[in-house]
């Protein structure tokens, strides 16, 4: 993974409450076996009509955005399924960052895995944003190290778990976090519970 | 009850850090796995407890003409990924053709591996489902996944605890199906945020493990980490037998520990929530968010009663996107579809359940009904028990198990403007087809549904 510490970039606006990831990556998208080559289907049926043309009056169509790294949405962002397609999609699309007032739990951990990061904000501060990001000549900033984001004079905190920071900022793999404490799995594994079930 | 199994599974902790847990069963299906296997094997990694991991194709997988081979080719490639990177790292697989081939949560249950007091983890959302053994069961992504193949563990910081309690007896003709649906309209879809739910109470303990299910399944529509229930005996009844589940001693042995894992009695949650009985009834969504519910009684809401101006919003777009007014009794909406199925409502009992409404009567000639089992071998139970011929004399498709029209990654999917009374857990735009409508609710409701080609109050019925 790639070490997240400055974003910088233009906003786009999606402030609407429970945008869940049917929305963000549909069904007949994750019939792939790759991470790749997603991003043409993001909110694929908010994006596109039903003859598969692009949908001129959806936000993240519109020229003006066309180069938005920065998705500014309501709450509970990306609940709904584990699909990881949902942040490959964000991520192919150019997105470096969201920032919503909470996200789905489990979009939020893909988002750590991938280098995207989720930002939660306050609700009047969300407001804000989503407010600033409605001209899309305002650009924003987020700065991981300092946990701020401001726009023009507009200034917000946020919050983050330091070990998650310390592995965004570092890059670092969680697999490879993990397997320096082998000998503390080994040990757990040799008193594990005889009862327990385990397949042939 | 969630600090106790937490406890027991943690491998290592430091200051600062998330714990790592250690995963007691890793549930694996098609869809969110090829890419874990993958990355797995390109940094030239095995899994670590192939033992530890169970398999199966439930989403993309036709639910009709299996005999004629998996016809759509992404789906087919899915499978044999699946069907390889099992062969390969030694890990067992209810492939197509086997009988207990079903959908992931029905299965894992169904064969005595989802156990009080394990850890339990599977790239899908609903994987709260098993919490209704006592097991803490979380979904998680194919990043996470990987992360499990390789270690046989997930880092996380313990979420917080939400109680939820249910005291009293059901109302006539509500289900465990209502209870949860009634929770989340309480609650919210974002209610159980950063939590564990608890579900506590009379109510809850008085459900079959099947109803139990039910509620733990949509744990995560109301935005949980997981959904837990105290093991009892109904619990340890419904294990007894099963293929996984071993007996004699260790037998003993293992309820005498899985009785220690219920919360103590004077157990602190971090918020706790009671939901009054009385307001049970039998629920239908109205919108596209399992919150955006009313009793099958009521009528769909304007969106100017919400106060809140998101809420507002939402039910503004979800009333456009499902062509409804305001106003509108319930019982006045037409269906045209009706899929009973999915990992909330597909197991023997709900087919019981769903089989009794009939009493002789035949789907309505507009509609169109299918009945997907949740397994192999939920399907060959029914058939055993004469459930297919009700089905089918009525005029339902009786199909193979799979997770099928919940979200239509099949053949099975609505047209656009189509209309479903659906047993599933997600009344998402487009989640069974893009513009399609869902309601959701109880498999009773839909059954009755079907009969009278538009929603209906199935006490009416009884
Ligand atoms: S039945 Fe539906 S909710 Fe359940 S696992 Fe399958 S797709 Fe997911």
């Amino acid at each position: 993974m790639k070490p997240v510490s400055v974003v910088e970039g233009q906003m786009v606006p999606l402030p609407h409450a429970n945008i869940d990831t049917d929305q963000i990556i549909p069904k007949q998208f994750l019939k792939g076996v790759k991470r790749t080559g997603l991003g043409p289907n993001l909110f694929y049926n908010w994006a596109y009509d039903e003859e598969g043309e692009r949908e001129s009056g959806f936000v993240l169509n519109r020229p003006e955005y066309a180069e938005a790294a920065v998705l500014v949405a309501g709450p509970n962002f990306g609940c709904g399924s584990s699909r990881e397609h949902a942040v490959w999609s964000l991520a192919d699309a150019g997105f470096e960052a969201i920032l919503a007032p909470s996200f789905g739990p489990i979009l939020e951990n893909n988002c750590y895995q991938n280098g995207l990061l989720p930002v939660v904000l306050g609700d009047d501060d969300a407001e804000e944003f989503a407010k600033l990001a409605a001209d899309p000549a305002n650009s924003v900033t987020i700065d991981l190290p300092a946990q701020r984001v401001s726009s023009g004079d507009f200034t917000a905190s946020f919050e983050i778990d330091p070990h998650v920071k310390e592995r965004l900022l570092n890059g670092w793999d969680q697999v490879d976090i993990t397997l320096q404490s082998v000998a503390d799995i080994e040990a757990y594994e040799s008193s594990r519970p005889s009862f327990m079930p385990a397949l042939g | 009850m969630l600090d106790k199994v937490w406890d027991d599974h943690v491998v290592r902790s430091a200051p600062g850090e998330p714990d790592l847990l250690y995963v007691d069963m890793h549930l694996i299906h098609e869809v969110t796995s090829p890419q874990a296997f993958e990355s797995l094997t390109l940094s030239g990694r095995r899994v670590r407890r192939p033992d530890l991991s169970m398999a199966t194709v439930d989403h993309g997988i036709p639910t009709v003409g299996r005999e004629l081979g998996i016809t759509d080719p992404l789906s087919k490639r899915q499978i044999e990924a699946l069907e390889q990177n099992c062969e390969e790292h030694g890990i067992t697989l209810f492939g197509v053709d086997d009988l207990r081939q079903g959908i992931v949560h029905i299965i894992g249950p169904e064969q005595g591996l989802t156990q009080p007091g394990m850890f339990i983890v599977c790239g899908d959302s609903h994987t709260s489902t098993h919490g209704a053994f006592g097991a803490l069961a979380i979904g998680i992504g194919t990043s996470e996944v990987e992360h499990v193949l390789a270690t046989q563990t997930l880092p996380r910081a313990k979420p917080g605890s939400l109680a939820v309690t249910v005291d009293g007896d059901l109302p006539l003709g509500v289900t465990a199906k209502d209870v949860i649906l009634g929770i989340i309209r309480e609650i919210g879809v974002n209610g159980g945020h950063e939590t564990v739910i608890e579900y506590r109470g009379s109510t809850i303990t008085g459900l079959s493990m099947a109803g139990r299910m039910t509620v733990c399944n949509m744990s995560t529509e109301a935005g949980a980490v997981a959904g837990m229930i105290a093991p009892d005996d109904t619990t340890f009844a419904y294990l007894e037998g099963r293929p996984y589940v071993p007996t004699g001693a260790l037998w003993e042995e293992m309820v005498a520990y899985w009785e220690t894992t219920p919360s103590d009695a004077d157990a602190v949650f971090d918020r706790e929530v009671v939901i009054d009985t009385a307001g049970l009834e039998p629920f239908v969504s109205w919108g596209v968010n399992p919150a955006q519910v009313v009793e099958v009684t009521g009528r769909v809401p304007s969106p100017d009663s919400f106060d809140d101006p998101l809420e507002r919003d939402s039910a503004r777009r979800a009333l456009e996107y499902m062509d409804l007014e305001p106003g509108t009794a319930m019982t006045d909406i037409g269906i045209d579809r009706v899929f009973f199925g999915s990992c909330t409502n597909a197991r023997i009992e709900d087919l019981r359940a769903g089989a009794e409404v009939i009493q002789g009567r035949t789907v309505h000639p507009d509609v169109g009904a299918m009945v997907v089992p949740g397994s192999g071998l939920v399907k060959l139970q029914a058939e055993e028990e004469g459930l297919d011929r009700i089905y089918k004399e009525a005029g339902f498709e009786w199909r193979d198990a799979g997770c099928s029209m919940c979200l239509a990654m099949n053949d099975d999917i609505l047209s656009p403007g189509e209309r479903c009374a659906s047993t599933s857990n997600r009344n998402y735009e487009g989640r069974q087809g893009r513009g399609g409508r869902t309601h959701l609710m109880s498999p009773q409701m839909a059954v009755a549904a079907a009969i009278a080609g538009h929603l209906v109050d199935v006490r009416a019925w009884q």
